[in-house]
């Protein structure tokens, strides 16, 4: 395989396709590009079914992926060593960036979360889902793995920096997708099994006083209603009955593209942001939600390649971690829509409504790109 | 760079590999595991979440039958449904709601109260509901609402059905009427069959026939959306008709009754002896029922409450009346059947009667002067009291009961109304059970006029008259025609059985002279084309005391005797008996017996 690949760009005069051609010369990669693509089409067939047929939406959408996909196409360009040598400073400044959300951010449905820059809103802590790995990354890369016990320390304070910034927020979805993402570094690194499983434990220990003083009513009744939605059917439980209830009657084959019951009667809440899956599972039935998970299931081990086969350490927990993130998203989405999970705010990745998670997301595949397209001029 | 030649690259590579490879166990896991979810939720729940599902769109709205008409045995209608329209408005299709509320003020008469019922209205309910704005148009305001309708948007007339009664307090005690259901009648209905049923009968033919009338239910199932809002009609199952009634009671003859019994308060009924089909129960003062159909106005009803003369009160079915000398004809027979007077006694009045070997009270004749010689002829045809004093005396109450009890007096006859009242009929078990006290001769010799505690429905009057018109055969009196032709079902009492037949003609041939026989007290009424049986009866709404005298005039218009009559005719198979009452009307010969011949003239001229 590599043998091959070396030959083909040996040899130019080799007859490879224009398009990949192009594809190559952009530093994208041809798996993950067709993917996300796809992804992002079958995401606006679907939006524009649950958002009740408007054209308007898909456009709006279809405008934000196009952004997403220029940013992606930027970061590839970059080589995984500049992002290294950015990393530390680009951290202090998201840092700094998330503290003033909380001193000056504009408040939006009772959470903190969006700075004002006069010329456009943006979401610091959505920058944070890359910035924060890329830290943690930085951090362990210059020294020999599995970290020592000190810079593991060190890590987990850099970690729960952000994290906490933005849990205070409050903005529980976020906090844990970098908590996550922080985390696989570490795992990544090769944090020894015995600190994981004590660890594991003491979160164990802890859960207790956590739920007493850390989370809030409206977090606390999200877990309580995801424990027993029927205990308020019309209140907070609603969300996710009226959901498992779509995804349900969906049966094996679904109702058809445009005719969920469940999504077009507006029984479904939150159907064109979060609960999309349940639209998709509504109108495409087991077979298409399956199958989407099998395009999600390309595109994470894709990644997971990519960074196996990455030969830097930075760029290896990188881009290890940019995957298992992006399986995260998805978990988390589907477990809770499905009812498997509480209620937390995660998009599905590159299929629901909205702007910032597309771009964190397609930015992360950019530097998954970047990772695999410049490995070769590193190594003669 | 120079560090990271420190790093052992191989060990390195191995590390990271290893926990890749757990990184994809982990990926395999979680992903599994919403596989596994979604195979809990679409394939084995399936049909579990299949229902939810149709539970949450699919709603059924019931849809209320049109209720049965009523008509008289002529086909004439006597309660129908009528169009009502009322202005409705759909909030989200409208621009601007107080121009246009502005707009519709100076088109139609909207009142200050129902502008802030709608507004209330317009708060709770959702945008794409119909809020009623004003109810009740006139045709007028239709046209004028129709006119411009394509310019005001959102603006609808609404249709519905409300029921009417044409010939109004003509027919108002018979027919009753039908209010909105309240709490009350929620225990006793079907609430699925009445579920979007908003009227129900409440009196008269609309309440004992509400099963007939009402009709089932029928069913729209449609699909809503999570607002309520319906999408569209899946299925239909249209509601079933209630069925019309038609009455027995004849239109004309009963407004011609109405009419005969004008300014008076009492009650007129007539009866068929053939089958018990009454053909007319008038019950006076009447009401308009259709006041109380959308419910009455307070004002309406405390006027109706208040009145002296209790409109409300169907003096057919529940006045208790004392028969007075209508009773006479009763008596008479029972002293032929008992053997205790014949055709050819003969006794004295001077205008009171004393009870032999008694205290010496004085039982008065209503003709002071008295009768002279009278035998049991001459005592109906002028109706002696004194004759009757001792005929009663001698029959005894414990012959007397029993007898009348034959005819129906003291119990329902069974007609089909809602309620009726049975009368009374004192005996001497009566008397000891309720009053706690014995039985004393001179109640006797009142029972056997008619006064004193007995007591009867003008039904039961009419019922009674159309038996002796059948020489004993008893009908149950009904208002509503039967489907099967069978032929009406007769019963005899047993005792009435053994009344010999020229004791029965006997009677009829002193109840037509009556009419007939220049000395009787209805002869006024003589109609020689027909022979009528009749008997006349003025009864004492209070007792006179001993040696007292009364001057009418001087009495309160409340305390003034009530005037009754009795007739059937023809003599030969009669075809129609009436009761006639008049309440404080005075002499029954006078005020009663005319009002019954006004009746009897038109339905032998007019048979049915």
């Amino acid at each position: 395989m590599k043998q091959t690949e070396r030959t083909r760009l040996d040899n130019p005069e080799h007859r490879i396709p224009l398009f990949q051609q192009w594809v190559q010369q952009l530093h994208l990669d041809f798996p993950l590009l067709v993917g996300l693509f796809i992804l992002s089409l079958i995401g606006l067939f679907i939006l524009y079914s649950a958002a009740g047929e408007d054209i308007g939406a898909v456009q709006k959408q279809a405008t934000r992926l196009a952004f997403g996909f220029v940013i992606m196409l930027l970061l590839a360009q970059l080589t995984p060593q500049a992002l290294q040598r950015w990393s530390p400073l680009l951290f202090v400044i998201g840092i700094i960036m998330l503290s003033l959300v909380l001193l000056v951010g504009v408040e939006v449905k009772g959470a903190q979360r969006w700075l004002d820059l006069y010329l456009f809103r943006f979401q610091p802590s959505e920058v944070m889902k890359l910035v924060a790995p890329m830290a943690i990354a930085w951090y362990l890369a210059d020294a020999a793995l599995p970290p020592r016990p000190l810079k593991l320390i060190i890590s987990l304070v850099l970690l729960a920096i952000p994290v906490v910034l933005i849990a205070v927020e409050p903005d529980l979805g976020t906090a844990l997708l970098i908590l996550s993402a922080g985390i696989f570094v570490l795992f990544l690194a090769g944090l020894r099994w015995r600190l994981i499983g004590s660890a594991s434990i003491l979160l164990a220990i802890c859960a207790w006083p956590i739920w007493q003083y850390v989370l809030r009513d409206y977090q606390k009744t999200r877990v309580m209603t995801f424990l027993n939605p029927e205990n308020d059917p019309l209140g907070a439980g609603y969300h996710i009955i009226q959901s498992k209830i779509a995804i349900g009657s969906g049966g094996l084959f679904g109702k058809g593209w445009l005719n969920g019951t469940q999504s077009q009667l507006d029984f479904l809440p939150e159907r064109h942001t979060d609960f999309i899956f349940a639209v998709f599972s509504e109108e495409f039935g087991m077979m298409g939600a399956v199958m989407l998970l099998m395009l999600y299931l390309f595109l994470i081990t894709r990644g997971l390649y990519i960074a196996a086969q990455a030969q830097d350490t930075f760029s290896r927990l990188l881009g290890g971690s940019i995957s298992l993130t992006f399986l995260v998203y998805i978990f988390v989405n589907i477990g809770m829509v499905s009812g498997l999970l509480p209620v937390v705010g995660v998009p599905l990745p590159l299929i629901s409504y909205g702007g910032t998670s597309i771009v964190t997301l397609l930015a992360g595949f950019g530097i998954l790109m970047s990772i695999h397209t410049h490995r070769k001029m590193l190594s003669p | 760079m120079r560090r990271e030649q420190l790093k052992d690259h191989f060990s390195e590579t191995r590390l990271y590999t290893r926990r890749a490879i757990v990184s994809l166990v982990f990926i395999l896991v979680l992903l599994s595991l919403l596989v596994t979810r979604l195979v809990f939720l679409q394939i084995i729940d399936h049909q579990h979440y299949t229902t939810l599902s149709n539970d949450n769109r699919v709603k059924l709205v019931p849809v209320g039958p049109t209720r049965g008409l009523i008509y008289d045995r002529n086909g004439i209608v006597l309660a129908e449904n009528l169009p009502a329209y009322r202005l409705e408005i759909i909030p989200e299709q409208v621009e601007d709601m107080d121009k246009l509320l502005q707009q519709l003020h100076d088109l139609i008469n909207i009142r200050e109260q129902d502008l802030k019922q709608f507004k209330k209205l317009l708060k709770h309910r959702h945008a794409f509901d119909n809020i009623p704005l004003r109810f009740r148009l006139n045709d007028t305001e239709v046209a004028k609402i129709s006119a411009i309708q394509h310019r005001l948007h959102g603006v609808h007339i609404a249709a519905s059905l409300n029921r009417h009664y044409p010939l109004k307090d003509t027919f108002a005690h018979i027919l009753g009427y039908i209010g909105r259901k309240d709490v009350k009648d929620l225990k006793t209905l079907d609430p699925t069959n009445y579920i979007s049923t908003s009227h129900i009968g409440k009196l008269g033919i609309e309440k004992q026939y509400e099963t007939e009338l009402h009709g089932n239910v029928g069913y729209r199932q449609v699909e809503t959306n999570a607002q309520g809002r319906v999408i569209r009609i899946l299925e239909e199952t249209p509601p079933e008709s209630g069925q019309d009634v038609h009455l027995t009671v004849d239109a004309p003859l009963q407004a011609i009754a109405k009419n005969a019994l004008g300014k008076h308060n009492g009650s007129i009924v007539v009866l068929d002896p053939r089958n018990g089909e009454i053909l007319s129960m008038v019950s006076n003062p009447g009401f308009d029922p259709n006041l109380f159909v959308n419910g009455i106005a307070y004002k309406d009803y405390e006027a109706l409450r208040k009145n002296d003369s209790q409109p409300l009160y169907n003096r057919s079915l529940l006045g208790r009346y004392p028969p007075g000398s209508t009773i006479k004809p009763f008596i008479g027979l029972a002293g032929l059947k008992h053997g205790i007077t014949n055709v050819h006694h003969e006794m004295f009045c001077p205008g009171y009667y004393v009870i032999p070997f008694g205290e010496n009270r004085k039982f008065r004749d209503w003709k002071k002067t008295g009768h002279g010689s009278v035998d049991l002829d001459e005592a109906i045809t002028q109706s002696c009291d004194v004759y009757f004093y001792d005929l009663a005396l001698n029959l005894s109450i414990d012959r007397i009961s029993p007898f009348l009890e034959s005819f129906g007096f003291g119990s329902k006859t069974g007609i089909d109304m809602p309620s009726e009242n049975s009368g009374l009929l004192p005996s001497r078990q009566w008397k000891r059970t309720k009053r706690k006290q014995p039985w004393f001769p001179g109640e006797t010799l009142n029972t056997g006029i008619g006064q004193g505690f007995l007591l009867a429905t003008p039904l039961q009057l009419a019922n009674a008259t159309a038996t002796l018109a059948n020489k004993g055969k008893s009908l149950t009196p009904y208002l509503v025609q039967k489907t099967d032709t069978a032929e009406p079902e007769t019963t005899i009492d047993p005792l009435l059985s053994t009344v010999h037949k020229h004791h029965w003609d006997y009677i009829f041939k002193s109840m037509t002279h009556v009419v007939h026989s220049a000395r009787g007290t209805a002869h006024r009424i003589v109609n020689k084309k027909f022979r009528t049986a009749g008997k006349t009866g003025t009864a004492q709404v209070f007792g006179i005391k001993q040696e007292e005298e009364y001057d009418e005039e001087k009495v309160a218009f409340k305390l003034r005797d009530h005037a009754l009559f009795i007739a059937f005719a023809p003599i030969k198979e009669p075809r129609i008996a009436v009761a006639v009452i008049a309440e404080n009307g005075g002499s029954g010969g006078a005020v009663a017996a005319p009002i019954a011949a006004k009746i009897i003239n038109h339905y032998m001229a007019n048979p049915l």
